[in-house]
């Protein structure tokens, strides 16, 4: 076997327990079979109340490869790095790790919060496996990597939380491993310092290390893996692309948590009452990127209203604002009569890329609100284009000058 | 890229039970115990010091409860509402000799079950050598243990016993209460850590066999009391580890040393049931 996978995972499964009172009662008989020496999980099957946490899962990591892991929250993938991690066992299958295991999967777990930050470092750096000497040799830089020097002598209870995980990361991170496994880590920290930890890990894949990454947050997945696995209802599905996969995890999380259906429509607080759709035309084609989309505004007011701007938000699926369009900007104002009536905006060459999105907004005076829906419409945008690239969420219309060779 | 690594050392998880290759298991339980013996000491310290940080009394701590037990006897001796028996020693040390043996034996029980809760977090998501945490806990009543007995040395030289050269194999029967509490502990920790209902009778459980022992009352000289107190294996312990301090000769040597040796394989029988059943409690503690 080539002494290059570092990570084997071979039809591993795990099953969980949703009532407490069976799992406690499980957990009696698993643990009576296991001192009998009999097979943990049993033939296989599931017990009352049990369901498959992670199902059927197989993959492989090669030294120096940084595999992300995502999925929606309860997805398997905690438990599936808990086991590769020994701290649970598989009730199917089979891991085989290859040499020193990192995990920065609970950081600052062990700190004692009476203690200080130093005497807390040597605490944790033996919890991880460290000697008093290389704990000694190494305390200087994770003082420095965690900016923490001038706290390092007063109690973490002190401490914010960020600075809590800052010292934790600090700490694991100058723990050479040769498999680490990274979970939720760097939601934590500041900004600054999740790019320092992203540059520790690709810097410690440089040297060969296999990383496994979870992290909800599409940026450092993209930033630190180069594939990924999609987690659902414990199975998994490998993509060599990470376009691919977060297509296919948006495609999992836009139609049930941040796009839901059943908030479209009129918002029910304020005079006014709006319902958006977009579309192509009137024929109701599907979008492209950079064409005219036309935006129908049913707006239903119970009384008569004067001078009213409109104000369109554009949101992505992940909730990041893409673009505030104003009528007042473009010196437009609106006056709704009494009942129902229509607006109609035209938003040239829309240039958000293939994808989905949110549409939310409504009518203010003077700053204040006379109805607002967060949830006005979804936008969907075909990825049918040659142009698109796969990745980002604008697609800019490009036209090339200079020699060419045809 | 770097080569001059570990990667061959492998670790495979599957659902086989660890029992299933005893010599592989054996093996793992001791390379684990030595990794992990500057963590135990690392934890004792941490504990200790974070537990004696945040108290006004400090120290006083570690022998308080014992110390208002002996209060308590002595008032009911006293009094005459309770009548102990005759002793070979005077009462005050015969009965503050019992509590404190008592209560190192009773630290040492409660420590595994203890330590293992306290530990969940870290346990729940950190890969470090389980033993760590045992041996962590023996530490820390080892340290309370030692205080303990400094004060009940002061405290019987005081009242006009004085040990002779006895006293040298005192450490081996404070050893033996250690390990002996050390395999209870480790005996009730597996489902303690399961079901609350352990922990919460533990004390009830230590009252119960406190009486069945000679640490406030003298040894029953006949009936079931006495034939009861004479199979209680705590018996031995608590005498012997009193017989030595205080300078008498041992009366139940043999029955000690059986019952140290029945310790050493219980403690090493539970051993393997906590390591072996450790993956499975971290599963269901935080499912």
């Amino acid at each position: 076997m080539s002494n290059d996978t570092l990570v084997t995972v071979e039809n591993v499964s795990k099953k969980f327990c949703r009532s407490l009172k069976r799992s406690l009662w499980y957990g009696m008989q698993d643990l009576g079979n296991e001192l009998l020496g009999r097979r943990h999980g049993g033939n296989g099957g599931l017990r009352p109340d049990e369901f498959w946490a992670v199902n059927d899962v197989c993959f492989e990591l090669k030294r120096g490869e940084c595999l992300g892991l995502i999925g929606r929250n309860g997805a398997g993938k905690t438990t599936l790095l808990r086991m590769l991690n020994g701290l649970i066992k598989p009730d199917m299958g089979r891991i085989e790790m290859h040499g020193r295991v990192g995990a920065l999967i609970a950081l600052g777990a062990g700190f004692n919060p009476i203690l200080t930050g130093r005497e807390n470092i040597y605490v944790n750096a033996a919890v991880l496996g460290f000697t008093k000497e290389e704990t000694d040799r190494k305390f200087d830089n994770i003082v420095e990597f965690s900016e923490l020097s001038e706290f390092i002598d007063s109690p973490v209870q002190h401490y914010s939380s960020g600075m809590y995980v800052r010292l934790g990361f600090s700490i694991a991170a100058n723990f050479n491993p040769n498999i680490l496994l990274v979970d939720e880590a760097l939601a934590v920290g500041d900004l600054a310092f999740a790019v320092r930890c992203l540059n520790r890990i690709s810097e410690l894949r440089k040297n060969g290390t296999a990383v496994i990454f979870v992290s909800h947050n599409e940026l450092q997945v993209r930033e630190a893996a180069q594939n990924c696995i999609l987690l659902d209802h414990g199975h998994a599905t490998r993509y060599e692309s990470l376009d691919q996969a977060f297509l296919a995890y948006h495609a999992l999380r836009s139609d049930t948590v941040l796009l839901d259906e059943s908030d479209i429509g009129f918002v029910h607080d304020g005079p006014v009452r709006i319902r958006a759709i977009c579309k192509k035309n009137t024929s109701d084609e599907i979008l492209c990127s950079n064409e005219t989309a036309m935006i129908e505004l049913d707006c239903q007011t119970q009384m008569d209203c004067l001078n009213l701007g409109l104000e369109l938000r554009f949101w992505t699926a992940l909730g990041q604002l893409i673009s505030v369009v104003k009528s007042s900007a473009y010196g437009v104002s609106f006056d709704l009569p009494k009942g129902e009536s229509q607006i109609r905006v035209d938003i040239k060459t829309l240039a958000l890329a293939p994808g989905r999105y949110r549409l939310a907004g409504g009518f203010r005076r003077d700053g204040e609100i006379l109805g607002w829906s967060r949830d006005l419409a979804h936008i969907n945008i075909t990825p049918s284009q040659a142009q698109w690239s796969g990745e980002g969420i604008l697609m800019l219309q490009a036209e090339f000058h200079g020699p060419f060779i045809s | 890229m770097s080569r001059n690594d570990n990667t061959d050392q492998v670790t495979v998880y599957t659902p086989d039970s660890s029992l299933r290759d005893p010599g592989q298991l054996i093996g793992e339980m001791f390379r684990d115990l030595w990794a992990g013996r500057e963590l135990a000491w690392r934890l004792a310290v941490r504990d200790i010091s974070a537990q004696y940080r945040q108290t006004a009394l400090g120290l006083v701590w570690a022998f308080i409860l014992p110390l208002a037990n002996t209060a308590v006897w002595l008032f009911l001796n006293a009094s005459g509402i309770v009548r102990m028996g005759e002793t070979v020693l005077p009462y005050p040390v015969y009965v503050f000799t019992g509590t404190m043996l008592w209560a190192i034996f009773m630290e040492a029980a409660n420590a595994p079950l203890q330590v293992t809760a306290a530990a969940k977090p870290m346990l729940a998501k950190i890969n470090f050598p389980r033993e760590a945490l045992i041996v962590s806990g023996i530490y820390q009543t080892l340290f309370n243990a030692g205080i303990k007995i400094v004060l009940l040395l002061l405290a019987i030289m005081v009242l006009g016993v004085f040990p002779n050269w006895s006293l040298l194999l005192f450490p081996l029967a404070i050893l033996s209460l250690l390990l002996a509490g050390t395999a209870l502990g480790l005996l009730l920790t597996p489902v303690g850590m399961l079901y609350a209902d352990i922990g919460k009778s533990f004390p009830l459980i230590m009252q119960f066999l406190m009486y069945l022992t000679p640490v406030v009352f003298a040894m029953p000289a006949s009936g079931w009391a006495a034939t009861l107190f004479q199979l209680n294996p705590l018996t031995p312990l608590i005498l012997t580890a009193r017989d030595w301090l205080t300078g008498m000769a041992p009366e139940y040597l043999g029955y000690f040393l059986g019952v140290n040796l029945a310790t050493l394989a219980l403690l090493f029988v539970m051993w393997i049931v906590f390591r072996a059943a450790m993956p499975i409690l971290i599963e269901r503690m935080s499912a």
